[in-house]
């Protein structure tokens, strides 16, 4: 028979109804499923009685993505088909990527979001997150024995409106209703009960595999607002491990190292750096490829001395967070412990000393955000009364706004205004006869629109001819409990209103998503690559056959000859480059050659006005 | 005599559970109308007793049910146990006749 967990008092589900929902910590490094039983918090395990699931999917030809420890394992030598970290590029362009060079991928630049090509084709980070996604549903509807209602998941609190749609794209392409989107930082202090504890200010120290982000909370009225963030995003127990590794190699000065080889030392570093979390000193046995032996001894204190500087990293972000908010470590109250990072000893007396109290760090570091995420889960899904006094409100991250004249932002929502809001304000025409508006929507919390985040764009037309600043305008800004942002303008003499739907110009647009569930996963992007690169053949195409006759035409009298060659050269590069799937190549190769022959051309034109004007006196050319 | 029991694997788990809970008499047992066979069962958590309960008490866990279920649970053992990936308490119940092929619901 079925297997029965407890309910809460007179909340006993009839059979076949049971609200089966889970918190996800959806990380860069790895990610967990966790589930509220019997009244208790718990993350869910595999097979193998694994709690974690590495971030990490392989891609082959013709085969189901391979996702985790699996995928894992292969990474080192099939890296361009073993993605890691996909969280960074989630609704981001390639433009936004300031490290890509430091990635192995083939990254396709698309618009919307970039992309990345496999053996199995190209995948968006949506769909490399919905194969992770999808691994930990099925774990959860395995352990739970039944489909799941929805599910809670968790992203850091700095992400924007095009991270979180994208994040919420990757959960509808995995088969998961979005209970809601939590912040991370937020999860682990509901993990820690605060919500229930007095109102005050909270950090959340959180040191993730390769990751450092630190969090100031305010709680107040059962809200928890997020006064400021801050971090490393290349900075986690990763470096760590690194630092031990290269003090390996200096100790024993081995002879050239494989890659596998490396890959022991990594690992055996990082043995030892968990070692030393119990133990004050630990040794390092290993035997290379060669035949070579290493055998070293480490104690805490080196440990500590060698990896200060990485701690002492993580100390600045926290003091900048604190002077954003305005606080000093005194005004904070408690202090939350996440990634398992965080269990290394100098970690823990390094932030017990900045603060001045002992950390909270009783639960699990690596499953606290995934365990509070779960505890929000089983409350939306209605498996606690709602006399359980529990709130659940969060606050936008960044400010809502539109651009008015000048390029300058109106802001409408600020940041930490507590979500679900609506609200609206009014505008007008800057000119005589004005019947459109363009409504550019922005988030961020600076004043010129070039530097904050366009959102979305969109027109009113139809407003009734009138003078500047007579017509009345009225847009109305509206975020759902997700941190997800609609938009409206309405005319008031008129009531003519766009019929708005707003989705943010970054991240899959919903007939992207719901295309890509019907025509299985990789049809619509490679569609959309196909379309961009297909519009840069004919872009090219165009210009080529411009030059062409120009050089036919004017070449031997305008151009000496290394102009000539120079344009020449630069046409058979395009040409070569136009048949290839590199579309980013081809747009490079198109704007090179504009480049070149901007000389030519303005020569052109000085000859044809010479041409035009020859015989003609100033009299003629008045008339 | 009428009793309901306990297993020790699910008495443990029961313990821990109201522990982690931080309050609670005990555990609520019955049957409801409801489901494609006919009853469902119900479990949880007693945050007190009512008027009408019947109380049993067997590995220091407490076990109310009410009189009018206590009729088709009678000679009943709850247990806890794992399946798979899936772990949850079991009601192995003499009494039941058929049983959904879920066993969720029942009939006696």
């Amino acid at each position: 028979m079925a297997l029965l967990q407890i309910s809460e008092p007179g909340l006993s589900t009839a059979p076949h109804q049971h609200r089966l929902a889970v918190g996800i910590d959806l990380g860069t490094t790895n990610s967990l499923v966790a589930t509220v039983r019997n009244g208790v918090a718990v993350v869910l395990h595999d097979e193998n009685g694994r709690a974690l699931l590495p971030s990490v999917v392989r891609y082959q030809p013709e085969q189901p993505p391979v996702v985790g420890y699996a995928a894992q394992q292969v990474q080192a030598h099939d890296p361009y088909n073993t993605v890691v970290s996909v969280k960074r590029f989630m609704g981001r362009v390639l433009h936004d990527i300031a490290d890509a060079g430091s990635f192995p991928y083939r990254f396709v630049d698309a618009p919307g979001m970039v992309q990345l090509r496999t053996a199995d084709g190209v995948k968006s980070p949506v769909e490399v997150s919905a194969d992770i996604l999808r691994a930990l549903r099925e774990r959860a509807e395995h352990s739970l024995g039944g489909e799941l209602t929805g599910a809670v998941i968790t992203v850091p609190a700095y992400f924007d409106d095009a991270q979180r749609q994208a994040t919420k794209d990757a959960a509808r392409l995995a088969g998961l209703e979005v209970l809601r989107l939590l912040n991370e930082p937020t999860a682990a202090a509901i993990a820690y009960g605060l919500d229930n504890a007095a109102e005050g200010i909270y950090a959340v120290y959180d040191l993730g595999g390769g990751t450092f982000d630190i969090s100031i909370l305010r709680l107040s009225q059962g809200v928890f607002e997020v006064l400021a963030t801050n971090g490393d995003s290349a900075l986690g127990g990763d470096d760590f491990d690194q630092r031990l590794f290269c003090w390996m190699l200096e100790q024993a000065r081995f002879p050239d190292l494989t890659a596998q080889d490396n890959r022991l030392l990594l690992n055996h570093a990082r043995f030892a750096k968990e070692a030393l979390t119990e133990h004050p000193e630990t040794r390092i046995t290993a035997v290379l490829s060669s035949g070579f032996t290493i055998d070293l001894t480490l104690t805490a204190v080196q440990f500590n001395e060698m990896t200060a500087t990485l701690v002492s990293k993580t100390l600045s972000p926290v003091r900048r967070a604190l002077r954003d908010a305005g606080l000093s470590t005194k005004d904070v109250q408690g202090v939350v412990m996440v990634g398992g990072a965080t269990r290394m000893p100098c970690i823990q007396s390094a932030v017990a000393t900045l603060f001045g109290q002992t950390p909270l760090n009783n639960l699990d570091p690596d499953k606290v955000v995934a365990l509070g995420a779960a505890m929000q889960a089983n409350v939306l899904a209605g498996n606690r009364r709602e006399d359980d006094d529990w709130l659940l409100l969060d606050v936008t991250p960044l400010s809502l706004g539109i651009e008015t004249m000048g390029g300058l932002v109106e802001k409408i929502i600020p940041r930490n205004t507590t979500i679900p809001v609506a609200r609206a304000q009014e505008f007008t025409t800057y000119k005589d006869g004005q019947t459109a508006m363009s409504i550019h929507v922005l988030q961020g919390e600076r004043e010129l629109v070039s530097d904050c985040r366009s959102l979305a764009r969109f027109e009113l037309r139809g407003i009734p001819s009138m003078v500047a600043g007579a017509a009345r305008i009225r847009v109305a800004l509206q975020v759902d409990a997700d941190g997800l942002l609609s938009v409206s303008a309405q005319e008031l003499q008129t009531g003519v209103s766009a019929a708005v739907t707003v989705r943010p110009s970054f991240g899959l647009h919903d007939d992207d998503v719901s295309r890509m569930l019907q025509d299985g996963f990789n049809h619509a992007k490679e569609d959309m690559t196909a379309r961009a690169l297909q519009e840069a053949r004919v872009e090219a195409g165009r210009l080529l056959d411009a030059t062409q006759s120009a050089l036919d035409e004017d070449g031997e009298r305008l151009l000496d000859m290394d102009e000539f060659s120079e344009i020449v050269a630069s046409m058979r590069e395009l040409a070569e480059c136009v048949p290839g799937m590199d579309y980013a190549l081809i747009q490079q190769m198109t704007e090179r050659l504009n480049q070149v022959t901007q000389t030519f051309a303005a020569r052109r034109m000085n000859m044809r006005v010479r041409e035009a004007l020859a015989g003609q006196s100033v009299n003629d050319l008045m008339s | 005599m009428m009793a309901i029991t306990v297993t020790e694997a699910a008495a443990r788990r029961v313990s821990e559970f109201i522990a982690k809970r931080g309050h609670g008499v005990g555990l609520r047992l019955g049957v409801r109308t409801s489901g494609c066979s006919g009853m469902a069962y119900k479990l949880e958590f007693a945050d007190e007793i009512e008027e009408g309960d019947l109380t049993f008490v067997d590995h220091g866990v407490t076990v109310l049910v009410d009189a009018k279920s206590l009729p088709y649970l009678d000679g009943m053992e709850l247990d806890f146990t794992r399946e798979g990936l899936n772990e949850g308490f079991k009601f192995n119940n003499p009494n039941v006749k058929n049983s959904c092929g879920c066993g969720e619901s029942f009939n006696v």
